[in-house]
């Protein structure tokens, strides 16, 4: 392989992997987010499932960050075309994280106001959770563009059938992270509320998965061909099987790591289909954005790639360390 | 409206709002690992009293400064997508670079040090204050050198119309970068050891919490006058690099209309650039030309060496500079009168000393807030100097309304979260050391 398209492929897996990595990682805060009206009724209840996340979150959220500016550095046309064209639902996400950030810790302190901020949480935990499917669903069905990359649709655009599909299967998705993440991590109440929880949640993900597979025999059906696809859609299905099985049996840190492999096995499906595509075109597969036409030259390619291969796993090293160090239950007093 | 001004006026408030929290962390982290270092070398359950309760005010101040700051890096896709077509090749590099080996690190053993002081041993404690200290230093360093590349680009070729990276270490130490890092930490020191010597102060005043004060007012005391004395040297160097690299910036910093030998320097002055003048001039005959040359008579540029097109505005870079100069040399005046005090041991005593210190908060975010202005406005009309326009900058699919709402949402979104977080602070404060840890 010539070197620039061997450091295209190397940065394309990176960047799936920072970007997994953070579907994996913030998923289960996210989803922790987008029950807490169902996990918990009261305030100690809440601060209970906020400190299961507390120490992690703003790590997790590192993952994103460094993932768009992963993005950014190698594949600057995507990056532009992505933010530039789904501006308005790109600033829902982003006023959506800012309240999220910061409802956590203004819970806490503004005790009159406890209600306010809890719900601030919630939606900005949900919004999120639905909007990064359903862009993804818009950059791998293919949007509208023009020659000079720039994305032609609008708004409604983005609100197509296959993305909201892709939209509803990220969020069934973030929602088991957060329910079995929260059933490993707390005991008494809360504990028993996720576990009740988990089996809707259950059925509600292979619901979303079989919409999205029938989304896909009508909008794509040329990407079923891949074996690829196949493979990584059975790791889903084996890993969706065996996380009940672990709850049932109340091996809930198993539980939350079929959980964490149903997600890595979306990725999965999603780099099969996708490859080497960053943004597909609607109807002319000549104006694709690739990773091949969008990346940045050799030399940042190369300069980058050093950073990022002794960088990332010294990050994934110290952040293994840090969860091992808040390992087992929070402290609970019910 | 114009939609390359409403993303500049966006941005503006997205990067004005986000820099008021990481001076802050600069220079609160510097404290926390000072009196962890304390606490670990004596075992004095005072300094590990203090850290906890300044940890608690870092996590308040972190949370919004990571969500303001996503806002950012989101902006140049979303708002600046020409640009991130044009020059993302050099510019994206540093953003990534900062992530993987900054931010990482400060996030997550910032977990450590908010709720791990039960779980971890006292030097790897001491090890995530360390890290949490270098993660958000190392962190600015990545985001100046990006900043510095727009200002003084090095290191890159054109091709096609596109910048694309030729020499990685010319663009990372580019003219400015060093300097300009310098100049930033040393600002996030000041803003960070005044915030705390205030709030010792405000202690002290009512009485409360003493022997925390006086050693939170020691140490914050120390470190402040260190760094404003050593900001009069780094401005300095500052402005004598925008002189050589940047002459029409430095030109309208001191609003220079004409080029000349032993130029004077301006100290007060209502610049009119339509007529090319500047009413209520006060000025120091040959100061300009002393200070950026080392030489009474040396030449220096005037703004109209440059053609009308390639000039900068003046008034706002003008008014901008000056008042950072004039704030920062109340800090240098501030931190004598303070190390005084402080030989003299009147210091944790003297009431009057006490509410200037208190009054004097938030004077460092003012002089941040100019400064950038200064830097920025005055870059004006590129977004990277003498390379890209940046009025050819902006996305070209995002219509003006689209910016426009999104505008006037995060304004009051901001002012929303900074009355809040000013209501929490006090609280925080009000409570006082010592109270429950959340974990």
């Amino acid at each position: 392989m010539e070197t620039l398209a061997f450091l295209q492929t190397s940065w394309y897996v990176i960047v799936g992997i920072l970007l997994a990595g953070y579907a994996i990682l913030d998923g289960f805060d996210l989803g922790a987010g987008s029950l807490l009206p169902f996990l918990a009724k009261d305030d100690e209840e809440k601060l209970a499932v906020f400190n299961s996340i507390w120490p992690f979150w703003d790590g997790n959220e590192v993952w994103l960050i460094t993932g768009g500016a992963a993005l950014f550095a190698a594949f600057p046309h995507a990056y532009a075309t992505v933010f530039s064209g789904f501006y308005l639902a790109l600033m829902l996400v982003l006023f959506a994280l800012i309240f999220r950030a910061v409802s956590m810790e203004f819970w806490y302190y503004d005790e009159k106001r406890r209600g306010l901020w809890s719900a601030a949480f919630t939606v900005g935990s949900l919004l999120p959770s639905l909007l990064y499917g359903v862009a993804l669903g818009n950059v791998i069905v293919g949007v509208p563009l023009a020659a000079s990359m720039d994305f032609t649709g609008n708004f409604f655009t983005l609100l197509r059938p296959y993305p909201l599909a892709i939209g509803l299967l990220g969020l069934s998705a973030v929602l088991m992270q957060g329910v079995t993440f929260i059933a490993m991590k707390t005991d008494g109440t809360v504990q028993k509320r996720a576990l009740d929880l988990f089996g809707g949640i259950w059925i509600l993900f292979i619901v979303t998965l079989l919409l999205s597979f029938a989304a896909t025999v009508i909008y794509m059906p040329e990407s079923l061909t891949s074996p690829l696809v196949w493979a990584s859609a059975a790791v889903v299905v084996v890993a969706w099987l065996l996380c009940r099985r672990f709850t049932a049996g109340g091996r809930m840190g198993l539980s939350f790591g079929m959980s964490s492999l149903i997600f890595a096995g979306l990725w999965g499906i999603v780099g099969a289909t996708h490859f080497p595509n960053l943004v597909k075109a609607t109807g002319e597969a000549a104006l694709n954005i690739t990773m091949y036409n969008a990346s940045s030259g050799v030399k940042t390619l190369t300069v980058m790639l050093g950073i990022a291969l002794i960088g990332l796993p010294v990050v994934i090293i110290y952040t293994a360390f840090v969860y091992r160090v808040f390992r087992g239950k929070v402290m609970t007093s019910k | 409206m114009d939609v390359v001004l409403l993303s500049r006026i966006q941005f503006a408030v997205a990067a004005g709002f986000h820099f008021i929290f990481p001076p802050l962390t600069f220079g609160i982290t510097l404290i926390i690992l000072v009196l962890e270092t304390l606490y670990l070398k004596s075992d004095e359950e005072i300094y590990k009293t203090i850290s906890s309760f300044l940890i608690k005010i870092l996590g308040l101040i972190f949370v919004i400064g990571t969500a303001t700051g996503i806002v950012l890096e989101f902006s140049f896709g979303t708002n600046w997508a020409q640009y991130s077509r044009l020059v993302g090749d050099i510019f994206g590099a540093p953003l990534a670079a900062e992530g993987i080996l900054a931010f990482f690190l400060e996030s997550v053993f910032l977990g450590v040090l908010l709720f791990g002081r039960n779980r971890v041993s006292r030097k790897v404690y001491w090890l995530s204050a360390f890290l949490v200290f270098f993660g958000a230093h190392l962190s600015g360093f990545w985001i100046i050198i990006a900043n510095s590349w727009m200002q003084t680009p090095a290191g890159y070729a054109m091709e096609g119309g596109r910048a694309v990276l030729t020499d990685f270490y010319a663009a990372v130490f580019n003219p400015s970068t060093v300097i300009r890092y310098l100049h930033t930490m040393l600002a996030g020191w000041i803003t960070g050891s005044l915030f705390l010597a205030g709030l010792a102060a405000w202690y002290l005043l009512n009485k409360h919490h003493e022997s925390f004060s006086k050693i939170l007012l020691k140490i914050s005391l120390i470190i402040f006058i260190f760094s404003a004395l050593a900001q009069f040297v780094s401005g300095h160097s500052s402005s004598v690099q925008v002189t050589k690299t940047q002459p029409e910036k430095m030109a309208a910093f001191e609003a220079l209309w004409n080029t000349m030998e032993g130029a004077p320097l301006a100290l007060f002055g209502i610049p009119v650039e339509s007529e090319q003048k500047t009413y209520l001039e006060i000025s120091i005959p040959k100061m300009l030309s002393l200070l950026a040359y080392f030489d009474p008579n040396a030449k220096v540029l005037g703004l109209n060496e440059f053609k009308p097109d390639e000039r900068p505005p003046v008034l706002l870079p003008y008014a901008s500079y000056h008042v950072m100069i004039a704030l920062g040399s109340l800090f240098a005046l501030l931190a004598a009168v303070g190390a005084l005090m402080l030989f003299r041991g009147t210091a944790y005593t003297a009431r009057w000393f006490h509410v200037a210190l208190i009054a004097a908060i938030p004077l460092p975010h003012l002089a941040n807030e100019f400064g950038w202005i200064a830097a920025e406005v005055g870059r004006q009309p590129w977004a990277v100097y003498r390379v890209l326009r940046t009025a050819d900058a902006v996305s070209v699919v995002v219509p003006a309304w689209q910016v426009l709402f999104s505008l006037i949402m995060f304004s009051l979104i901001y002012v929303l979260l900074f009355v809040v977080f000013i209501a929490i602070l006090l609280k925080i404060v009000k409570k006082g050391p010592g109270a429950a840890e959340a974990y």
